[in-house]
């Protein structure tokens, strides 16, 4: 780990004018102090973000809950409000990482976690996303857990976070500030594809930082799985997850959601597919149909083609289970 | 302390001064920014008892106690404990009395070579403050973040299984 100043600001303008092109904010730093560790990430300052007053969850006036950057994973998961309203975005949690990671890791450090790509954490060898033109090895090494829809010539690399495949499904936003002001993001923009800038994960600027993640109000509890494939039963990274809810009238589906993890640079949601499930009734053939539709442009590297069959299996189950989640026992 | 403006890289790198209550007692400590607790702990306060396995939050040998709640050390900065409350294994005894964590542990020969023990031992205790494993299969999982090579699984479980079966 390089030298580094060391900041703890206690208020989010503070924080956000002492950010430079150098610095980092830290809260959990389950990622960051990784990165730093390996070298791949050296910044000259941490600005300590944890004395600033992000940590509660709110309701907000539409009947939609606002959660403050600082609540960790562990906390968020094991919400009553969450576990009520929102259990898939509890399952995806805890779905990932460790009790010790969950314990420290935060809300806005989740959402910008960096991908867990072997090339990109070996600073040996050249990668595009860590140093821009140098190349890709993962497009022509061993690419079994890399990306299958989205990718570029540039970088094939996948976003890890189970937490953000949830939030990508229920239409979460993202608020942030910067020296400019505030402004909410959208989930499925806050999030980028890589195309030939690999090296910007998301829409944030350096001085802009996550205040909160909202959740808007829906109908979508009593119906919602989240389904993570991954080659241990625990404490990996998914191969594929889908996170999949539905409204239901009886059999006719009112809403429907769809995203899948493990298998783009970003949380991948179409909506495309969801409106087509919309109207349709509850069936293995109705999910199937959606399952071919949202892998339609899929295309396999050499070593993930099996990530195909595995994610429209995945979303046929996962869709299939939240159809009967609110009729178990 | 004060903030370190814009344009810091210029700036000597200082060491900071943080309180923290470690196994009961309050302790005022100067922390270089890039040291970690588990590095404090080990190299500079001879708490040696949490290990350095992976040190990357992989393992959990380095898992320790922040305010009840248990963390990798290794990937937590020391200088960002100012003012918690930290639990290592050299602190769960009461005197000569055994944490019932601990003497569990004996009582089922939850170890082999006990490199991971006082890692599973303080994750155990994390586990049971959070009460929310009430079985088998969730105990396996909430311990998940905690490795032992050694394969001590099943008496780790059962040694755990007593504890959160004993508790009121």
């Amino acid at each position: 780990m390089n030298p580094f100043h060391y900041s703890r600001p206690t208020g989010v303008q503070e924080a956000v004018h002492l950010s430079s092109a150098a610095s980092r904010f830290i809260a959990g730093g389950t990622n960051l102090l990784d990165l730093m560790k390996e070298n791949i990430s050296r910044p000259e300052h941490l600005i300590d973000i944890t004395g600033l007053p992000l940590h509660d969850i709110q309701q907000t006036s539409s009947g939609g809950l606002l959660i403050g950057a600082l609540v960790s994973n562990a906390d968020l998961a094991w919400h009553p409000l969450i576990e009520q309203r929102y259990p898939l975005l509890s399952q995806a949690i805890l779905a990932g990482a460790s009790p010790q990671l969950r314990n420290m890791a935060s809300t806005g450090g989740n959402l910008l976690q960096r991908t867990r790509c072997y090339y990109f954490y070996d600073a040996t060898v050249p990668c595009n996303k860590r140093e821009p033109g140098s190349g890709c090895p993962a497009r022509t090494g061993l690419n079994r857990i890399h990306a299958i829809l989205g990718a570029s010539e540039q970088c094939v690399a996948t976003h890890p976070s189970d937490m953000c495949v949830a939030l990508a499904a229920l239409a979460a936003r993202v608020h942030v500030e910067g020296r400019g002001g505030a402004r909410i993001i959208e989930f499925a923009d806050f999030h980028r594809l890589p195309g030939d800038t690999p090296q910007r994960d998301n829409l944030l600027a350096d001085d802009e930082l996550i205040t909160a993640v909202e959740l808007p109000a829906d109908n979508l509890a009593s119906h919602s799985n989240y389904l993570k494939i991954r080659d241990r039963a625990s404490y990996a990274f998914a191969l594929v997850s889908v996170a999949a809810a539905l409204e239901l009238d009886g059999d006719r589906i009112i809403d429907a959601r769809l995203a899948l993890g493990g298998v783009a640079h970003k949380p991948w949601r179409d909506r495309a597919v969801e409106a087509g499930l919309i109207g349709q009734v509850v069936s293995r053939e109705t999910f199937s149909q959606a399952a071919d539709a949202l892998l339609q442009d899929a295309e396999p590297l050499e070593h993930n083609g099996f990530k195909i069959k595995l994610a429209r299996r995945g979303i046929i189950r996962a869709l299939s289970d939240a159809a009967v989640a609110g009729e178990r026992p | 302390m004060s903030a370190t403006p814009n344009g810091a890289a210029a700036q000597p790198f200082v060491s900071h001064s943080i309180r923290l209550s470690l196994n009961g007692q309050d302790r005022q400590l100067d922390v270089l920014p890039w040291t970690t607790l588990l590095d404090l702990l080990r190299e500079q306060l001879d708490l040696v008892g949490s290990k350095k396995g992976c040190d990357h939050g992989q393992c959990g040998a380095c898992t320790v106690l922040r305010d009840g709640k248990r963390i990798n050390a290794c990937l937590t900065l020391a200088v960002m404990c100012d003012g918690a409350e930290l639990t290592t294994i050299e602190g769960l005894a009461d005197g000569d009395q055994l944490h019932p964590m601990q003497q569990a542990f004996i009582k089922h020969d939850a170890f082999q070579c006990g490199y991971c023990t006082p890692g599973q031992i303080c994750s155990a205790v994390g586990l049971a403050n959070e009460g929310r494993a009430h079985d088998t299969a969730q105990i396996q999982e909430l311990m998940s973040g905690n490795l032992c090579r050694c394969g001590a699984y099943s008496n780790i479980r059962a040694a755990i299984e007593e504890v959160l079966e004993g508790k009121p």
